[in-house]
């Protein structure tokens, strides 16, 4: 009996310690193997110099999925832009639901998501332009709580903003 | 008789504890662990290149290539805020300013979740990186 009361005061311990300081993943900061295959999926070149037209197109694409723009600096080249959607999943739902029912016990599951992206249009030569786009969320549960912070990797969601991107600038999106 | 001291004992340590990591986060605002002369060090490259702009446009490319989404960019304050999410939340804004009339200095602060980043080695890898993408050497500030 004692010796629990002791292992559960060294947990006490350990958990408050861990809660004042958290370390940074040590590839947080360093280029993956996966970063150049992740910047072919997230980057078109066009021909064209004219950054100026690859940007407002860039923005109305962007106005077109109902994003919100947050920031830009056409000197750069950047865009940032936001939107906020619900993030309920039905698969979630049931699976919470059916939880619920097994341990009497209200389950969260995720309510509400931030996604946000960033256009960068880069010169490559005298006659082409690159475009780079990110989108990552956040998403939130019916409790209010972070519950995933992720970068959106899809190639698919990466093809079809190129396409629409391309429409909008009459240009084509060629694969780096 | 045990018992009761045993439990006030272990409360006194829980709260002890908890107290021990903060007392008046209004604190926070203004505060450093490192010493700032350290962390500017820490913090900081020096680039021999003149061209302010292009090296932003490489910040920006080497962000992305890290996984940031860009916040925020001025091309007259020079500097360039961007977000990594991956399980984390990793906030970072990147500084260009002319150091002397042939060199340019760059400086990255970044906070992980909730903490400042003061230790030496996010920031090195952060410009090794960025080393690799602007074809010149990072040089440490005399």
């Amino acid at each position: 009996m004692k010796s629990i009361k002791k292992v559960s005061v060294f947990a006490v311990v350990c958990l408050s310690l861990i809660a004042c300081q958290g370390g940074v993943p040590k590839e947080a900061l360093e280029l993956s193997p996966e970063s150049l295959q992740q910047r072919q999926q997230q980057t078109r070149r066009f021909d064209t110099n004219n950054e100026a037209k690859l940007l407002t197109s860039g923005a109305q694409v962007l106005q077109d999925l109902g994003f919100t723009i947050e920031d830009s600096e056409t000197k750069l080249g950047m865009i940032a832009a936001s939107k906020d959607r619900d993030a309920t999943e039905a698969g979630q739902v049931v699976g919470a639901i059916l939880l619920t029912l097994l341990t009497k016990q209200a389950q969260a599951i995720d309510d509400k998501q931030k996604i946000r992206v960033s256009l960068i249009t880069r010169p490559a030569s005298a006659k082409e332009t690159l475009v780079r786009v990110t989108f990552q969320r956040v998403v939130w549960n019916t409790r209010g709580q972070v519950s995933k912070t992720e970068p959106l990797d899809d190639p698919k969601l990466y093809q079809e903003f190129f396409s629409k991107l391309s429409e909008s600038v009459f240009l084509t999106a060629n694969e780096i | 008789m045990t018992n009761t001291m045993e439990k006030t004992a272990c409360a006194a340590i829980i709260i002890l504890l908890l107290a021990g990591c903060q007392t008046d986060s209004r604190n926070l605002v203004l505060a450093t662990s490192e010493s700032q002369v350290a962390l500017r060090s820490i913090q900081s490259r020096v680039f021999d290149t003149t061209d302010k702009a292009k090296t932003q446009r490489t910040i920006i490319a080497t962000l992305q290539d890290l996984g940031f989404v860009i916040d925020k960019a001025d091309a007259t304050l020079g500097t360039v805020s961007a977000t990594k999410l991956n399980g984390y939340a990793m906030r970072m804004t990147v500084s260009v300013r002319d150091h002397g009339a042939k060199q340019t200095l760059v400086r990255a602060s970044a906070q992980y979740n909730q903490t400042a980043i003061e230790d030496p080695v996010p920031y090195q890898q952060f410009f090794t990186a960025l080393e690799k993408a602007m074809f010149l050497t990072a040089q440490q500030v005399d």
